[in-house]
């Protein structure tokens, strides 16, 4: 896997994050969920429709474009 | 009889069977949802009320740097109840199969309340991408809780699909209007006598239940019945004393109906039978 210390990973990405425009410097999946403030919490990750288990989310590299669903458990019936 | 011997069931009424969900005995015959309720502690105190042993929730988005689904969820274990997580929202096959891997992972479980809705208003299943996702679902080794319509050829492939749980609606999803095709729901029963079916969405009040496990169905699935009456918590307790009674009514072997009267009150013995219409008993007053 490239450091994600490298400069080049440092450049803006215009992504989705549920179904808000985002831009973010995070490069990986992973990288997203903790810069938005969701490492504390249970969630579940998708990109561009697919599910992104929690451990593969270091390794899910973003790209310009990329939809983002970051879910939680909530009411339902 | 001797009236001191304890009264015994009767010989020919079917003994009382577990429920079991993909081979799991689950002691209470309602699921509930958790929307809609006036309030959380509200929602808390109706799923006890009702002895639910299975509670439904969904998949939503999370709000930026908000913990609300692990509050929920909080919540939600401190009932120690069974959680089935729904697909609700899903158009798609494909958006259903994403949002199961994603309940599976937050919760832990590989059930899943599968929900292809169709259309927005009437809120009906989508049966060919229901079929499509729960062929999915299955080899992905999910245990598939499909929402479907009470139709047998749709019942019949979500079989051949590996779906051991069928849960064919009573009425759209909020309504109210309990079961709008019996008979098509009898004939689910007799086609797959050895598969669970949960009446899921439409039934309106425990009279709709009731009917429900009168006619054989093993369970039913309530959320708007209980979160939007007056007192939910006294409408969940309502639920479960009307459930216990169809439960019971099937177990018991209900009477069938009859084009015939008969007379309940014995016929042997009545006075002036034997007079016939002419004979002085039936001379005017």
């Amino acid at each position: 896997m490239a450091d994600t210390h490298t400069s080049a990973t440092e450049r803006l990405r215009e992504i989705t994050v549920n179904g808000r425009a985002t831009r973010t410097t995070a490069a990986t999946l992973a990288g997203l969920v903790v810069e938005q403030g969701f490492a504390e919490g249970r969630v579940a990750t998708a990109v561009n429709g697919d599910f992104v288990a929690e451990r593969a989310r270091a390794a899910a590299r973003l790209r310009d474009g990329d939809n983002v669903e970051i879910l939680s458990v909530r009411q339902g019936g | 009889m001797n009236q001191t011997e304890p009264l015994r069931p009767s010989s020919q009424a079917p003994a009382p069977q577990p429920l079991t969900f993909y081979g799991e005995t689950i002691a209470s015959r309602i699921l509930l949802g958790t929307a809609l309720y006036p309030s959380p502690h509200i929602m808390s105190e109706a799923v006890r009320a009702s002895g639910a042993g299975i509670v439904t929730v969904s998949l939503r988005r999370e709000q930026a740097r908000g913990r609300t689904g692990q509050r929920f969820l909080d919540l939600i274990r401190a009932l120690s109840v069974r959680l089935l997580p729904n697909t609700a929202g899903c158009r798609t096959a494909r958006e259903a199969v994403t949002t199961a891997e994603m309940a599976r992972e937050l919760l832990d479980t590989d059930w899943i309340k599968l929900e292809v809705i169709a259309n927005d208003d009437t809120l009906q299943p989508d049966v060919f991408g229901l079929a499509e996702a729960a062929e999915e679902l299955v080899k992905r080794g999910f245990k598939v809780f499909p929402y479907m319509t009470e139709d047998l050829s749709v019942a019949d492939r979500l079989i051949a699909a590996g779906c051991r749980v069928l849960m064919p609606w009573g009425s759209p999803i909020g309504t109210g209007r309990g079961l709008a095709n019996p008979q098509a729901i009898k004939t689910l029963r007799a086609y797959y006598p050895d598969v669970p079916i949960v009446i899921d969405a439409g039934i309106g009040a425990p009279s709709h239940a009731a009917q429900a496990l009168e006619m054989g169905c093993d369970a039913v699935l309530l959320n708007t019945a209980v979160a939007r009456a007056q007192d939910p918590v006294r409408m969940a307790a309502a639920f479960a004393a009307a459930i216990d009674a169809g439960r019971s009514a099937y177990e018991a072997g209900l009477i069938q109906p009859s084009d015939r009267a008969q007379p309940s009150t014995p016929v042997a013995g009545t006075p002036f039978f034997d007079l016939g219409p002419d004979g002085p008993g039936s001379k005017p007053l």
